[in-house]
């Protein structure tokens, strides 16, 4: 099995989804001669030519919203943001109204359309090369959210983006992109949204996290069997929505439940799984629900020491583990 | 208004209490300070009086319950300007698959680019760990403040599931928290915990006895002993013929005297006093892993009331006299047995002494009276046949000979020193004749 970086994933699948059905397009800025700002769509525009790969101006609500405009006459557009920090004018497009086809058109209309975005910290982007905006589009009712966090579920889930009949958000930590490296199989298979995997089984403690928080979390797990804790960590892989069943199998067996995110915890997705495990495990816990993220301000320092400071690490994590696993 | 009564925090060490007997019902009237309850803790019994004057208006711990220091136990109806402690203060702080392989998942590649380009990047996030910034949201019920604030849910349903007594458990968690381990440890173990002896059928030949709350004060008080404090055990001889011709020939003139009873008690006490004034390790306690020597020299003496053992407590007791020992021996076990000891009575031991020889014993491993270092037992003083050697001359004699056994805590003293201390008891003991001036 061959191992790939996740953006070599993302290439693959794009160019090998693009080949299996000619109704689906790529837009947005740079994503043709240029090969995309991360290098995504490398090579595409040669294969499938300027009428499927398409450079557009520096407007991310038009590529939104021809993305959503084909997306409702019968193509499959996936439409790159270049940085998630970017995605702003376009909420209008996806939130106001991608969200809304199926239901507002009683059916009648849908909008298969994929939004990549690269997302996230720790890259030294500073304010504007940065944020998590996850929890925007997770509280949309009528769009799917998917942060994969390895190059196996980056293939399995944008898979699946495409083929969905309705919008879905495809969240890419650009820190994983050259940093994680793993086995993707060279078969064609798809991911179901809305599963969440649990990366590492243990008894004591579950870690729930998502993105690149995923592999410091493991980091953390490990070091944690010095102290003889056996931590289990679930990624949640989609985020809207939230694999309830699975969090509240694990929280409910372990007994303790930390939440790991790299995003600000006020509002955001650990509020809503520590309101998924508060409902559903009560009766199971054994420890406080209990969360860890960066403080709330605004994202993201860029000065390298503050940035280090503002983001969770494994030793932080670690640390919030023997907090958890000794009360 | 309504009052809420709060369990008082009576001292040191004590958490919680078990409600003994409700001196007033819902309905009557109560004078502040006059006795309202009476409860029971692992060191004494005492009456709670009433914090404010007023009207009874209900009960929330009933009797035989056990409640946390602080806790409400009653509400009372009182005039106005009277204020409730609870609305003074400071609101309480909140109560408190299948494995992947390692290729799914994916490695880290070691200095990889990720600029957006695939720039050069230098990552600092892993090498930084003593920013607090990021754990700010930790969630704060994690600190110290929402510890031992009772048992968590899922502590409650599997003691429910599988009828564990919960106030039976040792917690091995913060504070002393009985976690969902340590209740499924229990479960595994079918042995203490377990209340299903009362829950099932009991044949003809078996008769099940709750035990009062004293007893299982007492049961829990050893178990934790047992569990936290490894013991080490040591035993001397002693020849107490000379203590015992003393006491003989001094005793009803003593009485006289000075009007209280003489025993050996307060000669042997005496000496224990003194030799931990000379070993001052045995008269201190293992604390967060440190080793805390104890100034005052503060006995408690085991005494077999009518409810089980209780230990009053001889404070300095090397700083008085044999004279002032015996008085306040003789009083203190006169309270203790009509149940009528102060919290003063009891608190503050540093060490113990049981005198289990009067009962006949000739050799004991008492267990440590936690959390202090050691535990002496003076054993049945016995006469027996003893070889005696006085310069080349060996000789058989009858002398009075009295067992010390000592049980002491291996993490603050090893054999040597415990041995030091035996002997500087025996000879201590042993120096004692009939010429001694022990007044």
């Amino acid at each position: 099995m061959p191992e790939q970086t996740v953006i070599e994933a993302v290439r693959e699948t794009m160019q090998a989804e693009m080949r299996r059905d000619d109704s689906i397009i790529l837009l947005g800025e740079d994503v043709g001669s240029r090969g995309g700002v991360f290098l995504a769509s490398d090579g595409l525009i040669d294969e499938f030519g300027e009428n499927r790969v398409i450079d557009t101006p520096l407007a991310e609500s038009s590529i939104c919203g021809v993305a959503l405009g084909t997306a409702v006459n019968g193509m499959r557009p996936i439409a790159e943001i270049q940085f998630a920090d970017f995605v702003w004018p376009a909420i209008n497009q996806l939130v106001g109204e991608a969200s809304k086809v199926r239901y507002g058109t009683g059916g009648a209309k849908t909008a298969p359309m994929t939004v990549r975005i690269p997302y996230g910290g720790g890259v030294r982007g500073g304010l504007y090369h940065s944020q998590s905006i996850e929890v925007l589009f997770a509280h949309t009712p009528g769009l799917s959210v998917v942060a994969p966090a390895t190059p196996y579920d980056a293939k399995g889930l944008l898979a699946s983006a495409i083929r969905s009949d309705d919008p879905v958000i495809v969240l890419e930590h650009k820190r994983t992109y050259r940093l994680v490296k793993g086995d993707v199989p060279t078969e064609e298979y798809t991911i179901p949204i809305g599963k969440a995997e649990i990366k590492r089984p243990g008894t004591d403690l579950t870690i729930f996290t998502y993105g690149l928080m995923l592999h410091y979390a493991l980091q953390a797990a490990e070091m944690a069997t010095a102290a003889e804790i056996d931590v289990e960590v679930l990624d949640l892989r989609t985020l809207r929505p939230l694999d309830e069943d699975a969090i509240a199998e694990s929280a409910s067996r372990t007994g303790k439940a930390l939440i790991v995110q790299e995003d600000t915890p006020a509002v955001s997705i650990s509020s809503e799984v520590a309101a998924i495990i508060g409902e559903r495990c009560f009766f199971d816990l054994d420890g406080p629900i209990t969360r860890l993220g960066p403080p709330e301000i605004p994202p993201m320092p860029f000065s390298p020491l503050q940035e280090a400071a503002f983001m969770p690490s494994p030793e932080k994590i670690l640390a919030a583990i023997t907090k958890l696993a000794e009360i | 208004m309504v009052f809420n009564v709060e369990l008082p925090h009576v001292g040191e060490s004590v958490t919680e209490a078990v409600i003994g007997k409700w001196l007033k019902a819902p309905g009557d009237q109560i004078e502040k300070y006059d006795p309202l309850v009476e409860v029971i803790t692992d060191k004494v019994n005492m009456d709670v009086p009433s914090p404010a004057s007023g009207t009874i208006t209900k009960i929330i711990a009933q009797e035989g319950e056990t409640v946390l220091m602080g806790a409400v136990i009653a509400e009372m109806e009182t005039a106005d300007g009277e204020v409730s402690a609870a609305e003074t203060s400071e609101p309480a702080a909140s109560e408190a698959s299948p494995s992947l392989s390692a290729g799914r998942i994916g490695t880290l590649v070691q200095g990889a680019n990720v600029g957006p380009t695939g720039g050069e990047f230098v990552d600092t996030s892993l090498t930084s760990t003593k920013s607090t910034a990021s754990t700010a949201n930790l969630g704060d019920s994690v600190g110290s403040s929402s510890r031992q604030r009772g048992f968590s849910p899922v502590v409650t349903r599997l003691a429910a599931q599988h009828s564990v007594e919960l106030s039976s458990l040792v917690g091995t968690g913060l504070g002393g928290r009985v976690t969902k381990k340590d209740v499924l440890a229990a479960v595994e173990a079918g042995g203490a915990g377990l209340v299903s002896a009362s829950d099932q059928d009991v044949s003809g030949s078996e008769q099940v006895i709750d035990p009062t709350p004293i007893r299982r004060m007492i049961a829990n008080h050893m178990v934790k002993s047992v569990m936290e404090i490894p013991h080490a055990w040591s035993a001397v001889e002693v020849d107490v013929t000379g203590m015992v011709a003393w006491h003989k020939a001094n005793r009803s003139g003593f009485e006289t005297r000075h009007g209280v009873r003489l025993t050996y008690l307060p000669i042997t006490l005496a000496v224990v006093a003194s030799s931990l004034k000379a070993n001052p390790r045995l008269n201190s306690t293992w604390l967060d892993g440190k080793i805390v020597l104890k100034k005052a020299i503060n006995v408690g003496v085991a005494v077999a009331a009518e409810e089980g053992l209780v230990v009053p407590v001889i404070h300095f007791a090397a700083d008085s006299s044999i004279v002032e020992l015996a008085g306040e021996l003789d009083g203190v076990v006169m309270r203790a047995r009509s149940g009528s000891m102060t919290l003063e009575d009891v608190q503050g031991g540093t060490f113990t002494l049981n005198n289990t020889g009067a009962l006949g014993s000739i050799w004991g491993g008492a267990i440590i009276n936690h959390p202090q270092a050691a535990i002496l037992t003076t054993e049945a003083i016995v006469k027996r046949p003893v070889v005696v050697s006085d310069g080349e001359t060996d000789s058989v004699v009858v002398r009075s000979m009295m067992n010390i056994c000592l049980s002491f805590d291996h993490r603050i003293v090893d054999g040597a020193e415990a041995s030091e201390f035996l002997q500087s008891v025996k000879s201590g003991l042993e120096a004692i004749n009939l010429d001694s001036e022990l007044e």
